[in-house]
């Protein structure tokens, strides 16, 4: 009698619990893509109509209308595709931070310590603030953004990591490799890399939900994107001047979408770790 | 009884002393560097549109030493920091110290409610959700949390405004202070009452991954030894959960707790910014915004002081409140 | 005559989950049948890790929750139900742990063996009897106020004893009482354990050691991959030709003093449809690999084994 997760209940129950998992991964993912597929096909300048501005939502504005008459349903996938974006360049940079600090670490004990090091100087700093830091020296500006999510989010996944790989480095089989004369980059590549290459695919999902909510955090802020970017973080953050008319809809929906998205891949992630590591499942 | 050994005591925070200088000293020099490499320039900021001729330029430039060489700033900063000085505070014409002092203070009212309320209900759900593994109550508190993990902390922010402010009417829409009355004159309970929403926000935040590190622990106690024989022994459930259960969890779940200053910090800087809250979190965002590179670079040292003593504190209860790890090197 | 405790063709499972998120079921015991009488000392003896701590947790109605039990357990002919179990646990019947993990790390031993109360007076009473139990082994008041970890191996050991004597129960089962002591230690254990049937106390003692086994109980039943494949006097123990069962015989001569002899292969770890002793047996017949022999009473003994089943039919 395992337990799953609430979002595998009920329906598929016919289903094991193997193929429940791939269906969750499956069918969230396709969601995933629609959305992010639609966002990228809409033109970011959309058609402004002010006799229809700050509507409710209705059935033909399922997210209501903002102060320029434009779509915010629209507005809102374009943000979300934009927001995806951003988390993806910034989530594989990050793991790419992580796995070379991991092999940097294996290198010796010398360069084990400045790791840690780095890992507890990054970890010091409040996420934000470390955020905005980047962001202002990179410049603001997408490529800022994504830096900064990038550099900010690798500490995670590189413990994991540096753990993973110390671990494989005392088994026997890499003391037999070093036995035989191979060199460490030879052992990094043919034994190492392999087995943590799942690792690292899950890590990256799973740095993913945080880089697009701190990617909205700070533009929100006003550090990130520009307003000519439509983020998720502008919408919300040019919704508050028009909140206290009562324009509800302009921050519920677009907030509810990511948290909806931030979510989708939080399951994704989750059941891929599940599937790797099956001692979960038993708990 | 707690019997502490001094000469532990000593050597143990004369290591985070040192661990902490070393920690301020290379974060002062790198965000100070970050800076620098910044496009902005910190003379156009310090001027802003005032027109000015080129000798004026000239002797602002000089002051802010952008005809020295990058180390050569870097040393003259951390030795203007040494000698117990943060500089000027472009945005607020008065020392950052006393910036950070008048808004630190601010903002520590609201994390430190945040922070309790956060700790009490997070671990009480905690408690809640391990003992009732599997069922309806323990799901539905998963499921919360995890919901909670996903959210963004300004987007509670907004809905809470908007629900209890905008639509009932119940708190103001923004400001600490009444408009048109000294921040010395408010009273207790107008402050309080512009308190609430902001604590409530950032303290939900706070709950989720409490409840989630306290419900794992819990139910890795239920699968212990220990817990198996004082099933075997005939004590109740919920007499285990509290002798046992709660006795074991308490120090890790407020050892973590501590360990989320980090968090807290963070959260408060978007919290403030949703609520018009005057503290820390606006003093940085203001900072950011409008280039007070002195106030900014401020921020960043007391943030980092911060989240050392959060961590500090959660490594003393794990030294000296464990009676395991408390006797370990004692002679 | 109702027996202290009787147990009936009992059977534990688990479902499990391994690699890929496949669903499968171990079973850990099977058709497990022993009985034990007030001052009555019986040992259940197999190999580390088979399974056997289960029996103790299954009377004690503290299995975890994942797992499958069928058959019947009864206490002084009243069956036990998950209800009665929670009634007499800690009272009637009572468990000797282990190992000093048993304890909870971080509460004082004393406190640990008064256990829960309902109010002071009860704790006051408790009080009482825990130190004259204490006394009664050796710790003195200092004793009192350490934690489990600051025990030493003999003190923990005697204060796990005394966890389960405040009560006053009829029943112990002592799981693993002996693992890793010293020799001396070993001696003290099975002592006390005898010195706990002349207070006419009926005592389970679940063990890996033979050793342990032979001296201290008065019958020994033969845990082999799940299943009880023999239950004999500790008397005919000593003497090779007064067991039946083949592996018992085995078990018996893999002795130091008998000479060292070690059974060949290892106990089946899948489920087999046949005797699970069929591989390694000497004096297997066809039968013996499709089907389960049940276990008989031949001449008092009894047997898991179709040798003696068909010795049964022709008498």
């Amino acid at each position: 009698m395992s337990e799953t997760p609430w979002y595998n209940k009920g329906l598929f129950s016919s289903l094991n619990l193997r193929q429940k998992t791939l269906l969750t991964i499956g069918l969230t993912g396709l969601v995933l893509l629609v959305i992010f597929i639609c966002g990228t096909l809409i033109n970011a300048n959309l058609p402004t109509d002010f006799s229809i501005k700050m509507q409710p939502p209705t059935f033909d504005h399922i997210f209501g209308t903002d102060w320029m008459g434009r779509d915010m349903f629209i507005r809102t996938i374009k943000g979300l595709s934009l927001s995806i974006m951003i988390g993806i360049g910034a989530s594989i940079i990050s793991s790419i931070i992580a796995t070379i600090l991991a092999f940097v670490a294996s290198v010796n004990k010398f360069c084990d310590s400045v790791v840690s090091w780095l890992i507890d100087l990054f970890a010091s700093i409040p996420h934000i603030l470390l955020l905005m830091m980047i962001s202002i020296a990179l410049g603001k500006g997408a490529f800022g953004v994504i830096m900064a999510v990038a550099f900010s989010h690798w500490v995670n996944l590189t413990r994991v990591l540096r753990a993973e790989v110390l671990q494989i480095n005392t088994s026997e089989y890499v003391a037999l490799s070093k036995k035989f004369g191979k060199s460490k980059l030879w052992i990094a590549k043919e034994h190492i890399l392999p087995l943590i290459l799942s690792q690292i695919f899950v890590g990256t999902l799973l740095v993913f939900p945080h880089a697009i909510m701190h990617e909205s955090s700070i533009t929100f802020l006003g550090f990130g994107l520009s307003p000519h970017e439509p983020a998720i973080g502008i919408i919300l953050s040019e919704s508050m001047t028009y909140l206290a008319m009562g324009a509800w809809w302009l921050a519920f929906f677009p907030g509810l979408a990511l948290l909806i998205v931030v979510l989708l891949f939080d399951i994704i992630g989750d059941n891929l770790k599940r599937l790797f590591d099956p001692s979960q499942a038993n708990k | 009884m707690i019997k502490i050994n001094s000469k532990k005591l000593v050597k143990f925070f004369g290591y985070k002393a040192i661990r902490l200088l070393i920690l301020l000293i290379v974060i002062a020099a790198i965000s100070f560097i970050m800076i620098q490499l910044s496009p902005i320039d910190p003379v156009k900021a310090y001027l802003g549109q005032r027109i000015v001729s080129q000798e004026q330029l000239a002797i602002v430039g000089e002051y802010w030493g952008t005809n020295l060489s990058l180390s050569e700033r870097v040393i003259g900063w951390l030795q203007t920091l040494a000698s117990g000085s943060m500089g000027f505070s472009l945005i607020y014409r008065v020392p950052v110290t006393e910036v950070i002092v008048q808004k630190f203070t601010a903002s520590l009212t609201l994390m430190v409610v945040s922070w309790i309320i956060s700790g009490i209900v997070g671990f009480g759900l905690g408690v809640i959700a391990g003992a009732k593994e599997g069922t309806l109550v323990d799901r539905a508190i998963k499921t919360y949390c995890y919901i909670l993990q996903s959210t963004p902390t300004f987007w509670i922010g907004l809905v809470l405004l908007m629900v209890f402010s905008v639509y009932l009417g119940w708190f103001p829409i923004g400001l600490s202070v009444p408009i048109g009355q000294l921040s010395d004159t408010v009273t207790f309970w107008q402050w309080l009452y512009r308190l609430i929403l902001p604590a409530i926000t950032l303290s939900i935040v706070g709950i989720a991954s409490l409840t989630m590190y306290t419900r794992d622990k819990l139910i890795s106690v239920k699968n212990s030894d220990y817990f198996l024989f004082a099933q075997a022994r005939g004590e109740s459930f919920w007499g285990i959960i509290k002798n046992h259960g709660i006795r074991n969890i308490l120090l890790p779940a407020i050892s973590i707790q501590f360990l989320s200053f980090n968090e807290l910090f963070g959260g408060t800087i978007l919290v403030e910014q949703v609520f018009a809250y005057p503290g820390i979190g606006q003093a940085t965002v203001a900072a950011g915004l409008r280039s007070d590179v002195p106030l900014l670079l401020g921020i960043v040292i007391v943030s980092a002081i911060f989240v050392f003593v959060g961590n500090l504190l959660a490594d003393v209860i794990y030294q000296y409140v464990d009676p395991r790890i408390r006797s370990e090197d004692d002679e | 005559m109702t027996k202290l405790l009787e147990v009936n063709n009992l059977s534990i499972s688990f479902t499990q989950y391994v690699q890929g998120l496949n669903r499968h079921d171990s079973k850990v015991i099977s058709d497990l049948t022993i009985d034990i009488d007030e001052s009555e000392i019986v040992a259940v003896l197999g190999s580390s890790g088979s399974g056997k701590s289960l029996l103790a947790h299954s009377i004690l109605g503290i299995l975890p929750y994942n797992s499958n039990v069928t058959g019947e357990i009864k206490y002084k002919g009243e069956v036990l139900n998950q209800g009665l179990k929670e009634k007499l646990r800690g009272k009637e019947i009572c468990l000797i742990p282990q190992s000093v993990n048993f304890l909870d790390p971080l509460m004082k031993v004393s406190e640990q063996a008064i256990g829960e109360c309902k109010d002071d007076k009860e704790h006051d009473e408790k009080k009482i009897r825990q130190r004259e139990i204490f006394n009664r082994y050796g710790l003195d008041e200092s004793v009192d106020d350490l934690y489990p970890f600051e025990l030493s191996g003999g003190m923990a050991r005697k204060v796990l004893l005394s966890t389960a004597l405040i009560g006053n129960p009829s029943l112990l089962i002592a799981d693993e009482p002996t693992p890793g002591l010293d020799k001396k230690s070993v001696e003290e254990t099975i002592e006390d354990i005898k010195n706990l049937k002349e207070h006419n106390k009926g005592i389970l003692l679940i063990t890996h050691e033979i050793d342990v086994a032979l001296k201290t109980a008065d019958r020994i039943a033969i845990f082999y991959s799940g299943y009880v494949i023999e239950i004999n006097t500790a008397e005919n123990f000593k003497n090779t030709d007064n067991i039946l069962h083949p592996y018992s015989k085995a078990l018996i001569d893999s002795l130091p003093r008998n000479g060292f002899k070690l059974t060949e292969g290892v106990q089946p770890l899948d489920e087999v449809s046949g005797c699970p002793y069929y591989e390694n047996c000497p004096i297997r017949l066809d039968k013996c690999e499709n089907n389960i022999p049940k276990l008989i009473n031949h001449d008092g003994i009894m047997i898991r084994c179709f040798k003696y089943e068909e010795a049964n039919d022709e008498s």
